[in-house]
């Protein structure tokens, strides 16, 4: 049988491809501490650019809260401390001459629920742009498109970009919210569990719109459903009690585990 | 393994093998039959073994449908992806074994009737005595997930093969020597190669055991490239 992994970097010889390619997000020894409580536990990983990387592992294994560290969405939460650090793209995003909004603004994050704004269509996907830059009316109405075509929107919204973006379907805001999230070029996505309010049709189109965005972006998503993780990424992780216990790549992990905890986990057993 | 969270997906699980198992014995019993039919000239025997062939493809059918029905409704991953997938494969060679025990039972049908050679059929009965325990031995690593077993049954199929060379060579032979024995020799050869065939299905069969407990594809490799 194999020998155990180090998960902290995707396994196999096929995998020295995706060693050499490029990587966007590194984390060293991470640890994060609600008070006492440490909830993530000295995770190591390298997740490449322009690829999907999913998070699986039971309620409460960390997975969101390691999301929550790439944009440090943590900092908002009181008592919460972290160990070892995390690079995007080279940069260390815990030096202190990184500004935390700047830095959402290259790590932008999708939640379960869209939360469209109580504006216009339109109006959604400009405001990041709007309080960000100066942007001509022409150039706006342009960037607004290519925005809503990013999301496969569209096709869909273009007769009534003047409406309120809370008529929208669910599956429809939560691309809208997509929609938002890539206007300002981010150069990488968080999804923390992005269709799991929705209805089976507007997941697939979630999914669909993952598989094109990674052309462009470095996708990083968290889910409950594995056979999501299995469609959309390239790689998986799987987290239990704050711990990496495998990180692979997706086919690998679904077909051929080397952890027993990861297969125990992924075919529905007791541990 | 430990147990899945649903009782009930175990208990599918455990129904599919089963079910395989039970194709197993009666193909087991198949082969052994014909064989038997053949080497003793005995016709009612050759037609309990046609007869058998019938149940073997409603199995077929059966565990085909169980299978996919475990893969719709379960959507199995990780080994027990590689199960249902062992499973499925493992079905179609079991069937075709029992096609070859089969066409060993007609042959045994069309000389019935004449009278038993003066070597009794000594060359076949050798591949036979090398090939009955591969399959007993590929199914049991198949119940047991036995990877040792199975590598040593892959391993044996060389041994068949060398008895079916032997028998075809000593067979040619015979015709050139005596060429109004063509008939008795050819079907002796049409008889021998459905044992040879049925030594590269418990081979195959023994492969997936490999798959489903390794998770690494032995298919098409030499003896000495198998895990150890």
């Amino acid at each position: 049988m194999s020998e155990p992994v180090n998960p902290n970097t995707p396994q196999n010889d096929a995998d020295a491809s995706a060693r050499t390619e490029k990587i966007s997000i590194k984390v060293n020894d991470l640890s994060l501490y609600y008070g006492d409580k440490k909830a993530l536990d000295s995770i190591s990983m390298e997740i490449p650019a322009r690829q999907a990387t999913a998070f699986i592992g039971p309620s409460g294994c960390g997975k969101s809260t390691l999301l929550r560290c790439f944009n440090r969405m943590n900092d908002l939460i009181d008592n919460v401390h972290t160990t070892g650090s995390i690079e995007l793209e080279g940069t260390n995003i815990h030096d202190q001459r990184v500004d935390a909004a700047q830095l959402r603004r290259r790590v932008g994050m999708v939640f379960q629920r869209p939360n469209p704004f109580p504006k216009s269509i339109y109006e959604n996907v400009a405001y990041g742009m709007r309080i960000q830059e100066s942007v001509h009316k022409s150039e706006m109405d342009e960037r607004v498109e290519w925005a809503l075509r990013s999301a496969a929107l569209w096709d869909e919204v273009k007769d009534r970009l003047k409406d309120s973006a809370l008529g929208l379907s669910g599956g429809q805001q939560q691309r809208l919210v997509i929609a938002r999230a890539v206007a300002i070029r981010p150069s990488v996505l968080l999804l923390d569990e992005p269709a799991s309010a929705l209805d089976p049709i507007s997941t697939l189109k979630i999914e669909e719109l993952i598989e094109q965005l990674k052309d462009e972006y470095t996708i990083v998503i968290v889910t409950h459903n594995m056979q999501q993780a299995a469609r959309v990424s390239d790689h998986t992780a799987f987290l239990y009690l704050g711990e990496l216990v495998e990180f692979d790549k997706t086919d690998d992990i679904f077909k051929n585990p080397q952890q027993k905890r990861t297969e125990d986990y992924i075919t529905g057993r007791y541990g | 393994m430990s147990r899945h969270i649903s009782e009930k997906y175990d208990e599918e699980l455990a129904a599919v093998q089963e079910s395989l198992m039970e194709m197993g014995g009666l193909v087991e019993q198949q082969l052994n039959d014909a064989c038997r039919a053949l080497i003793t000239h005995n016709r009612e025997l050759a037609n309990k073994v046609r007869d058998v062939e019938q149940s073997v493809n409603t199995l077929e059918v059966e565990l085909d449908d169980q299978c996919v029905s475990i893969i719709a409704l379960r959507q199995p991953t990780a080994r027990d992806l590689r199960v249902m997938m062992s499973i499925m494969k493992a079905v179609t060679d079991l069937e075709r074994i029992g096609d070859e025990a089969d066409r060993i039972a007609k042959m045994a049908l069309h000389v019935a009737d004449l009278p038993i050679p003066a070597n009794q059929y000594a060359d076949f009965h050798t591949i036979q005595s090398d090939l009955v325990p591969m399959l007993t031995g590929a199914l049991d690593a198949f119940a047991r997930a036995d990877t040792a077993l199975a590598l040593s049954v892959i391993a044996d199929d060389e041994k068949v093969d060398e008895g079916y060379a032997a028998l075809v060579r000593k067979n040619i032979t015979e015709m050139r020597e005596n060429p109004e024995d063509v008939e008795h020799a050819m079907n002796l050869i049409w008889a021998a190669r459905a044992l040879e065939r049925i030594g590269d299905h418990a081979k195959n069969i023994s492969e997936y055991v490999v798959y489903q407990v390794e998770g690494e594809d032995v298919r098409h490799r030499r003896v000495d490239q198998e895990p150890t």
